[in-house]
């Protein structure tokens, strides 16, 4: 579909980005002298960016719109423009982005009211807003990278906002360098568009893909999904994510549940075309979306700590997302509707484990927990919808996307069909069980509290928005895949659906999910519920969970792979590096100083000395001149 | 005999006045040797002049004489200003300008 | 123009004064004693001025003598006075190999110089100046006509040079004193009677028989005073008076009084040597 140009609102949603940008800008280069209204300002440019958006996307009806803002570099043949592309595709991200942003801004209002550097907190997130909007609004890959790179700084400094603690500064490091494996792919992706096709907007790669190599095609391909599942926290670089959680619960609420880990998948949505030109990439994306699947559910399993649970939740649920994207044509929209869905139940679901933390004392170890329900009603009530969102119960928001993915799996009709919808089907059990014990440990049972903790529920600013995420959690499934379908919405960005042959009935499909999802509910009140929970990890636990408690494995994998080479290579450079090269830099100076205060030694200060030497000249010059008058 | 042998002899007394210079440390021995090289020059001077058949050679041995007047005149008061601060006249005494 | 042939007469001079000065000049740097040495320094130049005078340059003969021995000479042995205390150089070399390496050198030197300048003027035709000087014309005419004409400007410059030298010289040799702190006869007068010994020191050759200033003082008993030695002057032997005999044997009252050796700080100003 063609893009026509912006008009009325839409011309102004560069305001979008520049909102939040100037908030930051403010905020930062204030100082001191903004920190009694930062929080507020910062609050109020997101809920304005989030106003506008709304207004936009009234406006949108199906266009695509391109906003041309200004030449970015004009130079004999290249030509980049910098602009915005405002298509159902963004307007869903944007008013995502803004609409989560604003209620967890509000939130954090209250989360960090005791923080002295609330000001720079709020300073930080809106950085984040800020480059998210231009990572999604961009209408060309090098707008894209720089929000991509903006919010992984944004992420960078709010992981480590509490940099005085060892962990969280480890973990900031290890989220940014583990993100730069990433981007490389992406920076490497659009250096060969750039080379190979002259232009790096979406338009002019989209509409060449077709007349490129497949091998080129199939190597873009492999080089965004790098990118991809380092921002989005998948398979092979999915260690980050879950040590993200020592950042401010708010951030991983926004950051690292509801947006900037979906933008992988925004990416390969957005890069549809060139994706439908290479089976192979879209064959990677669907490997990678069912391992990761699988990885973080089950790691998920194991751990004690309230936010790794969400965490590896979290991976597990971009996974069912690139499994979604990777199916093609039939599973964007799915993949995206869950994006949505799950945006405000794992927003919603991280804001009440922060709500938990906060009156827990900011201890995160669910054996410490129990017996909330009856203290925290409110928290109880509205983690305990977007549990039920997540789990995919009946007629809230994850049954109606996640079915909508297993769907789409079994309908590609192979056995990797079968094999792939089974998968998704088990880790639908997975998720139910490690929630359901997530659940028990920290709302039911017997209160397992430190001594001086005294559990409270929250002030209403952090309730009120996990009031709101929890209707959205309960509502969003419905209201995006029956009331509004997603579907139409989103025709000008995917096409027309095809209609789909259903290979298993989706009621068949629906209730094999709710089976599974029961089954998994059953055994974690059998395991968990019914008896009691040690205060602490019991050792003597089975391989499988051993392994489940430390990922896989995954950080043991990637220390001895590529850390401890690393590690090593770097030593040998150093050591080169020293006794080579510093050896031979500092031998000549070395040599040359002490040569030369030896040298200095004949001037002693004696004048004899010097008239001595004098003397000796005058004889060489006369015996000189003699032999060449004799000579 | 010869104009040479006053050459030879003004080489001579040059030279012994410059290994006094070398040997000696009182300042104004080496002083005495420095105007012992001088007046070897003025009888270089004086010799050649004789030979040439001019008199420029005996002014500029006048000229000489001139220069190491003023220069005896100075380098004493030099001497005595060091012997004054430094108790000593000895060349190798004030050393301290060195690496 | 025809070559002058050295006479016989020069020759004589030449060999004769030739070693004189050779020997001053190394008189003058073997000797310890600076004062020696600038005596052997006057030797050699006053060789050298008859040489000036043989070689038909008498005005420089005579200003060789007047200025360099007389003037410069006489200032080189004021300076020597008032600094000369400790002028003998010591025997040992400081320099480790300054005096071998000086001698190699100044050898090579003399050979390398002597025998060029001889090969070079081997055979050197003179000239002589019978014709610039000599019938009407002096040699102090000749000097005068060129130094006034061709040389003129560095005539003139070299006045600056002497005004520059004589400045120089009293801005160095000058003391600066501060006014008002030389002491009035009344503080210096304070000073000495607040010290141990407000008479005099005893002048030398007091009971002696020479008036020397290197023969010190006796005292009464014979022994030498050292209040009365000369600074930087070895105290001679002092050859005493024949005693008064028979004093001792006597048993005068003075030797009643045992006094003949007396504790050191009995005696005024009297020390034990």
């Amino acid at each position: 579909m063609e893009t026509v140009p912006a008009d009325g609102l839409i011309a102004a949603s560069w305001l979008l980005i520049a909102l939040p940008l100037a908030g930051a800008a403010v905020l930062l280069l204030g100082g001191r002298r903004t920190d009694r209204w930062g929080h507020l300002l910062g609050t109020g440019t997101v809920v304005a960016a989030f106003v506008l958006g709304l207004l936009c996307t009234l406006q949108l009806g199906g266009r695509r719109v391109d906003v041309d803002l200004f030449t970015f570099v004009s130079t004999g043949s290249l030509d980049v423009q910098a602009g915005l592309l405002f298509d159902p595709l963004s307007a869903v991200f944007v008013l995502l982005i803004t609409g989560v942003g604003a209620l967890i801004h509000v939130y954090s209002i209250g989360y960090m009211a005791h923080d002295p550097r609330r000001r720079r907190f709020f300073a930080y997130l809106n950085l984040f807003v800020a480059a998210m909007l231009l990572l999604v609004l961009g209408d060309n890959f090098v707008a894209l990278y720089v929000g991509w790179e903006g919010v992984g700084l944004a992420s960078y400094l709010l992981i480590a906002f509490w940099h005085e603690r060892p962990s969280a500064a480890t973990a900031a490091k290890k989220a940014f360098i583990m993100n730069r494996v990433g981007d490389v792919g992406l920076a490497l992706a659009i250096f060969l568009m750039f080379a190979q096709l002259g232009t790096v907007s979406y338009d002019g790669v989209f509409g060449a893909v077709g007349t490129l190599a497949g091998g080129t095609v199939t190597a873009i391909g492999l080089l965004l999904l790098l990118g991809a599942c380092g921002k989005s926290g998948q398979f092979p670089l999915q260690a980050w994510l879950p040590d993200a959680m020592e950042g401010p619960t708010p951030v991983s609420a926004l950051i690292h549940a509801a947006t900037m880990v979906t933008a992988g998948v925004y990416l390969i949505a957005r890069c549809a075309p060139i994706y439908d030109e290479t089976p192979t990439a879209r064959a990677v994306v669907l490997a990678v979306g069912a391992i990761t699947l699988m990885i973080g559910a089950i790691a998920g399993c194991a751990q004690d700590d309230i936010k790794k649970v969400l965490a590896y939740s979290t991976v597990s649920q971009i996974g069912y997302m690139f499994l979604a994207v990777g199916l093609g044509p039939v599973g964007y929209v799915a993949g995206l509707a869950h994006l949505l869905t799950h945006g405000f139940f794992k927003a919603g679901l991280f804001l009440g484990a922060g709500s938990v933390m906060h009156a827990m004392g900011d201890s995160v170890d669910m054996r410490r927990f129990g017996g909330l329900a009856s203290r925290m009603k409110v928290t109880f009530v509205t983690f305990g919808l977007g549990y039920l969102a997540l789990i995919g119960f009946p007629f809230l928001s994850g049954f109606y996307t996640k079915d909508a993915i297993i769907e789409a799996a079994f309908d590609r009709g192979d056995g990797w069909g079968y094999l792939l919808g089974g998968v998704a089907i088990l880790a639908a059990g997975l998720t139910a069980f490690y929630m359901t014990r997530l659940m028990l440990m920290t709302f039911f049972g017997r209160p397992r509290w430190e001594p001086g903790v005294h559990p409270h529920e929250s002030p209403t600013v952090m309730t009120a928005p996990m009031v709101l995420l929890a209707v959205g959690s309960v509502l969003a499934g419905f209201l995006l895949v029956v009331a509004f379908p997603l579907e139409s919405w989103l025709t000008p960005v995917f096409g027309e659906p095809e209609e789909a042959e259903h290979v298993v009935a989706p009621l068949v499909v629906s209730v094999l999910v709710t089976v599974v999802m029961a089954l998994g509910v059953l055994t974690a009140w059998l395991f968990v519920g019914r008896r009691e929970v040690p205060v602490t990890a019991p050792v003597r636990v089975s391989p499988v969970t051993r392994a489940a408690r430390r990922a896989l494995y995954a950080d043991a994998v990637n220390e001895s792979l590529f850390m401890r080479p690393g590690q090593w290579l770097t030593r040998a450079l150093v050591f080169v590096d020293n006794r080579g090269v510093d050896g031979a830099v500092n031998g000549l100076a070395a040599t040359l100083g002490g040569s030369s205060s030896r040298l200095g030694r004949t001037q002693t200060g004696f004048v004899r000395s010097y008239a001595l030497s004098m003397l000796g000249g005058a004889v060489v010059v006369a015996g000189a001149l003699l032999a060449v008058t004799a000579g | 005999m010869s104009l040479t042998h006053y050459l030879v002899l003004a080489a001579i007394l040059f030279t012994i006045g410059a290994v006094g210079v070398l040997v000696r440390r009182n300042a104004i021995v080496v002083f005495m040797c420095v105007e012992l090289m001088l007046n070897s020059v003025n009888l270089t001077l004086v010799t050649f002049a004789r030979a040439n058949g001019t008199v420029d050679g005996q002014v500029m041995a006048f000229f000489v004489m001139v220069v190491a007047a003023a220069e005896v005149v100075v380098g004493l008061a030099i001497i005595m200003s060091i012997y004054r601060t430094r108790r000593s006249a000895s060349v190798d005494d004030a050393n301290l300008l060195k690496y | 123009m025809n070559d002058v042939v050295i006479g016989t007469g020069e020759a004589v001079v030449f060999w004769v004064l030739g070693p004189i000065a050779l020997a001053g000049a190394l008189g003058m740097v073997l000797s310890r004693n600076a004062v020696h040495s600038a005596l052997w320094l006057v030797n050699t130049m006053l060789a050298l001025g008859v040489f000036y005078v043989v070689q038909e340059a008498p005005f420089l003969g005579a200003v060789q003598i007047i200025v360099y021995t007389g003037a410069i000479m006489i200032l080189f042995l004021f300076v020597l006075m008032l600094v000369g205390r400790d002028s003998s150089d010591s025997v040992v070399e400081t320099l480790r190999g300054q005096r071998v390496a000086a001698i190699v050198l100044g050898l090579g030197f003399a050979g390398l110089i002597g025998a060029g300048v001889a090969r070079a003027t081997q055979g050197l035709p003179v000239t002589g100046l019978a014709g610039v000087q000599g019938g009407e014309t002096s040699n102090i005419e000749a000097i005068a006509e060129v130094l006034f004409t061709r040389y003129l400007l560095a005539f003139e410059v070299t006045s600056a040079l002497l005004i520059t030298a004589a400045v120089g010289a009293m801005v160095l040799a000058h003391i600066e004193r501060d006014a008002g702190t030389r002491r009035t006869q009344k503080e210096l007068s304070r000073a000495r009677f607040l010290t141990g010994r407000p008479q005099t020191l005893p002048g030398p050759g007091v009971y002696a028989r020479g008036n020397s200033v290197a023969a010190p003082a006796l005292l009464p008993d014979g022994r030498l005073t050292e209040d009365s030695f000369a600074t930087g002057i070895e105290p001679q032997e002092v050859e005493q008076m024949p005693r008064p005999t028979g004093r001792a044997e006597l048993g005068t009252p003075d030797a009643a009084l045992g006094t003949l050796d007396p504790a050191p700080s009995d005696i005024p100003g009297g020390r034990d040597r």
